[in-house]
């Protein structure tokens, strides 16, 4: 919430729409997008709305002239019409105007756009890579400490039963121990991630082109074979924060969900020493994951350092 | 006056001599432009039939949540090839066929400049479309990447990739054969003293599209035949493994998809300039600064093509460039709308059908140019990206814009295509039932994406099962009014009342100076323009 209020308009608008990111993530009848947890996710939501209000406000004068010729310059009203079929001064008008109001529109997207490109200073990284039909994490560092840490996440068991067509289960009944419907939203393993760290990914694809979206993140990069996107997201609030696969990529698209879990930093180094450990000890290999592209390997190897 | 008439009689004398005999030789072999605008017509209406039933299967899946009726791999090929049927074999042919129709009578030519080359653009876009049909009936089924074609996916199918890229081929050369002729029409047959700034919009934004047309059709044609070398020959343009781009393939096809956009909404908005006029009773507002909007949204469309690709991974110059462009086209689309507004002002307006669905176009286009403003914010778009905002987006620009001035288009030629008016009670109607069930379909798809659906998902969390149901409902309520419209005109051409000339009160222009029905052939000899005659270019009513 720290950055609401960064724009006054923007904060008068939010209040009166915080019924509709009161709920949970997703919500039935949900109108609105969510603010989400991290500044990014903040931004977007305030440029949002900043665009949707300067679009309702041009809609409500555009089509109120409409409403009103229509009403008014009736022929059965006894209207004639005039025959004059030029006005310059109005015509200038409404060319300067929107140049302004887009100029207005454009200025803060561009200072966002500006901070969500820089990816230096991180305090971690995490390599994602997309696969048909499941996503594969890389805990490459934290802080200075190279880590090898690696697995693959996919859709968890009971979503992928009740999704198989005409299986006869309910999407309803497909529920996590706190009662939330996660059908299509949950995974056998999430990514976990710190809170108020700077965590960059950078953002591959095995096969065909994904993209890996996580809304309450505020963003989407795409996973593209042979190419290496990076960004970065600084969570503010621990919870689980769901998305899903973002760029059609085969018959499993819609069945790719992503699960990320953020936890407080001290929690997750724990996490993250222990999965080293577990990974490290050979009596305990994890299960076979997809074998390392040698796009992959030369991710691993490129990838720099914090900071 | 006494000129009129006698020409009238010319043409109808022409009708009974030059029509030919024959269902072969009037349809197959035929260089009419009146008869091809017909076959186009009636082939975009049977495409649009073909696409809007697969969007009933998409929607029929999509109306609870689970797999009730397809394999997420079927339903991957009804959104494709819905888009490629809608696009290219129902929204660009019947713009073409428009074109054929009404150019030269608006112009006051006696037909295309090139006939026979008319005759085969049309001819071959049947046998495109069998074979890009057609692979839904064989092993492995039709193409299933989306529209998009986007590699590697596209390649991952089997022998439809080679039967969609050599169909797609043959859209185009038919594109591009229909755009030439379009061009040398207009260039060279206008009537004495229809100067370029008094043609009706029309023809302008048909001549602007033609151009981007030729310019753009080989783009898509090269990126296509990449694909197949790619899949069949082993190149690698798009694979990386092979020191290939996946994602140059989007940079192609988006510089020919991006002014493939407004290929298909500059003619309708021709059709509406046009239209709200003549209902108005008033000339329209602005002609000149119409034309010069329309030519720089046409100019704009070739600089714009990355801002369907924000979240690629393109450097912060290239977004930036790219979100500064597409808002820059908010300004002539907002000239063209304030226009049309204009025009209506102080006017002296009546609603009949025709002008119904051209003011339903610009209430509800403007409502997809709103959202296509939002998508240009790139921090926002990283958000709506390939969401179902996106989804409501086009289909506000395309169902809304592009669909509602077609069917504008025929509501108001169709008295001077077949001498019969349309029941107004019917047609109005139709609107009113259209005006429903399409906001019912696509605006719930707004909410739905900005809660976080993407698109292209056969299934879905619970929490969006209830817009999807509304959208759902809507979806089939849109799948009846195909069998309202062809109820509607059969009726008309049945047993609808006999149309005068001039069917609308304050109809200008030169297709409105032959008879209705138009004769097999008109303007055999050029027509003197007198003062009033022409609808545009500085003139009082």
């Amino acid at each position: 919430m720290r950055n609401f209020g960064k724009w006054g308009l923007g904060t008068v608008l939010m209040a009166g729409c915080s019924w509709a990111f009161a709920a949970a993530e997703r919500a039935p009848w949900q109108l609105n997008m969510h603010p989400g947890v991290t500044q990014t996710s903040h931004e977007a939501y305030q440029l949002h709305m900043l665009s949707l209000w300067v679009c309702v406000i041009i809609g409500l004068i555009v089509f109120g002239a409409m409403f009103i010729a229509m009403f008014k310059f009736r022929k059965s009203k006894g209207a004639v019409a005039a025959t004059w079929s030029h006005n310059t001064v109005a015509e200038t008008i409404w060319t300067i105007v929107p140049i302004l109001i887009l100029v207005i529109m454009a200025y803060p997207a561009t200072k966002v756009l500006i901070s969500e490109a820089y990816t230096n200073e991180s305090q971690m990284t995490v390599k994602v890579t997309g696969y048909q039909w499941k996503w594969g994490y890389d805990y490459i560092n934290w802080g200075d400490k190279p880590y090898h840490v690696r697995f693959v996440s996919k859709l968890a068991g009971d979503s992928d039963r009740t999704r198989q067509l005409r299986s006869g289960l309910d999407p309803n009944s497909v529920k996590n121990a706190q009662g939330e419907n996660t059908y299509l939203l949950d995974v056998d393993k999430p990514l976990v991630l710190p809170t108020n760290t700077k965590v960059r990914f950078v953002i591959t694809g095995d096969d065909v082109i994904h993209s890996w979206w996580v809304p309450a993140l505020g963003w989407k990069s795409d996973a593209i074979p042979g190419i290496i996107n990076d960004t970065w997201t600084n969570i503010s609030e621990p919870g689980i924060y769901r998305g899903q696969c973002a760029e059609l990529c085969g018959q499993d698209h819609g069945f790719m969900p992503i699960v990320v879990k953020a936890v407080p930093p001290e929690e997750f180094k724990a996490w993250l020493d222990q999965q080293e450990a577990a990974q490290a000890a050979p009596s305990n290999a994890t299960p076979a994951t997809p074998a390392a592209a040698p796009v992959a390997q030369q991710t691993s190897s490129a990838a720099p350092s914090n900071g | 006056m006494a000129n009129t008439a006698a020409h009238a009689d010319d043409h109808a004398h022409d009708d009974h001599d030059h029509k030919p005999e024959g269902f072969l030789d009037r349809w197959l072999f035929t260089t009419n432009h009146k008869d091809i605008g017909t076959l186009y017509l009636v082939f975009a209406f049977t495409m649009a039939c073909i696409g809007a039933a697969m969007s009933v299967v998409i929607r029929a899946e999509l109306a609870a949540p689970g797999l009730q009726h397809v394999q997420p791999y079927f339903f991957n090929q009804m959104t494709t090839l819905h888009a490629l049927v809608m696009i290219f074999g129902a929204v660009m042919p019947a713009f073409v066929g428009l074109a054929n129709w009404m150019i030269p009578l608006q112009i006051g030519a006696p037909d295309m400049a090139l006939p026979r080359m008319n005759n085969w653009s049309f001819w071959i876009m049947p046998f495109a479309f069998l074979m890009l049909l057609g692979t839904l009936f064989m092993p492995g089924g039709g193409p299933a990447g989306g529209w998009t074609m986007y590699p590697p996916l596209a390649l991952q199918g089997g022998a439809s990739v080679a039967f969609m890229v050599f169909a797609v081929h043959m859209m185009g050369i038919s594109s591009i054969m229909g755009a030439i002729n379009i061009i040398a029409t207009i260039l060279n047959l206008r009537a004495p003293g229809v100067d370029l700034l008094k043609m009706p919009l029309f023809t302008w934004t048909w001549l602007i599209t033609a151009f981007l047309l030729i310019a753009v059709m080989p783009v898509l044609a090269g990126a296509v035949t990449m694909l197949l070398t790619d899949k069949f020959f082993g190149t690698s343009f798009f694979n990386a493994a092979g020191g290939g781009d996946p994602v140059m393939f989007q940079h192609i096809f988006w510089f020919f998809g991006h002014p493939e956009v407004y290929i298909m909404i500059l003619p309708a908005f021709g059709i509406v300039s046009e239209i709200i006029p003549t209902f108005a009773r008033k000339p329209l507002f602005g002609y000149q600064a119409m034309v010069y909007a329309v030519a720089s949204i046409a100019f704009l469309s070739f600089i714009v093509w990355a801002h369907h690709m924000f979240t690629v991974g393109m450097p912060l110059g290239g977004e930036l460039f790219f979100m500064y462009s597409t808002m820059l086209i908010a300004i002539p689309t907002g000239v063209k709308v304030f226009n049309w507004v204009s025009t209506m002002w102080k006017g002296s307006m009546t609603f009949e059908t025709p002008m119904l669905w051209a003011i339903g176009f610009v209430i509800l286009f403007t409502i997809g140019g709103f959202s296509g403003l939002m998508l240009a914010i790139v921090p926002a778009d990283f958000q709506y990206h390939d969401t179902y905002f996106v989804v409501a987006h086009f289909h506000y620009v395309l169902v809304t814009g592009a669909i509602f001035s077609i069917i504008a288009a025929i509501y108001y030629w169709w008295p001077k295509w077949t001498g019969r008016m349309v029941n107004e009670t019917w047609g109005k109607f139709h609107f009113w039932w259209t005006m429903v069930f399409v906001n019912l379909t696509f605006f719930p798809q707004h909410f739905l994406g900005l809660a976080g659906m993407p698109r292209r998902i056969p299934d879905y969390n619970v929490a969006f099962a209830d817009w999807n149901l509304v959208s759902s409902i809507g979806a089939f309520g849109m799948f009846l009014t195909p069998f309202m419209m062809i109820a509607i005109f059969w009726m008309s051409k049945k047993s609808g009342a006999i149309a005068p000339q001039r069917p609308w009160e304050g109809a200008h222009g030169l297709e409105w100076e032959v008879p209705s029905p138009a004769p097999h052939h008109t303007y055999t000899t050029p027509p003197v323009i007198k003062p009033g005659m022409l609808a545009h270019g500085d003139v009082t009513h």
